[in-house]
């Protein structure tokens, strides 16, 4: 167990299996390698919190909860670098935007975060497909969903 | 920066494992082929960017919770 100071949450103690390394960081945030990844108090929801600064945190969510079938086309060689043999030993993730002015949320589904169960290792990859873009309407995808859509 | 300049049907050579070929060439638009191993991603700059700067736009501002919605229906589990 281990004590961390959160964004969200303050400190906290949580076990070692949820830290991840991101070896080559998040696009833009490469210096930031160390992450923890802390279930939000209200779900489906994420957290992705900085070891390294206690400021930086993301918020994520698993394209299932509003995608049934999201394949954006990421390969199992792209996940070699961080020790994946098998998709089983991986999950998923995309970074959520809440915007700052009430509008809709979003998910990034262009970028998803693949993060291993087995190294504790971590990725962003892009998505070669045209159909995800980094603004998913969560609420919206959700709500076509639910009457049966995609 | 090494630049060099090419003709259509040329090539340029980037170690042992990477060809750039210049394929066709119409006003100001150059169309490429690029062969690369498996391993080594390539992506258009523009995209790089927009990942970047949705993650930039993805960092939670408050300092405490946001209100995340509720999403009803979701029986995601962990």
């Amino acid at each position: 167990m281990l004590e961390i100071q959160t964004k969200a949450y303050g400190p906290m103690t949580i076990d070692e299996r949820q830290i991840f390394t991101i070896p080559e960081g998040l696009y833009g945030f490469e210096e930031f390698q160390r992450f923890a990844l802390i279930d939000a108090h209200q779900k489906p929801f994420y957290w992705l919190q900085s070891l390294e600064d206690p400021n930086l945190a993301f918020i994520l969510i698993k394209p299932s909860v509003f995608r049934t079938h999201y394949e954006p086309g990421i390969e199992l060689s792209d996940l070699a670098s961080i020790g994946v043999k098998a998709w089983h030993e991986t999950v998923v993730f995309a970074l959520v935007t809440i915007p700052s002015n009430g509008s809709f949320i979003t998910a990034n589904l262009q970028g998803p975060l693949y993060l291993s169960k087995s190294s504790n290792l971590g990725k962003q990859c892009i998505s070669p497909r045209d159909e995800y873009r980094t603004k998913h309407n969560v609420l919206e995808e959700m709500a076509a969903l639910q009457r049966g859509g995609r | 920066m090494l630049i060099l300049a090419r003709k259509t049907n040329e090539q340029i050579v980037i170690g042992d494992s990477i060809e750039i070929h210049v394929i066709e060439v119409r006003g100001d638009v150059v169309k490429l082929g690029i062969k690369a191993p498996r391993d080594v991603r390539v992506y258009r700059r523009e995209v790089f960017d927009e990942i970047s700067r949705q993650n930039q736009e993805a960092v939670v501002q408050s300092p405490g919770t946001p209100v995340l919605p509720r999403l009803e229906g979701s029986d995601e589990n962990s």
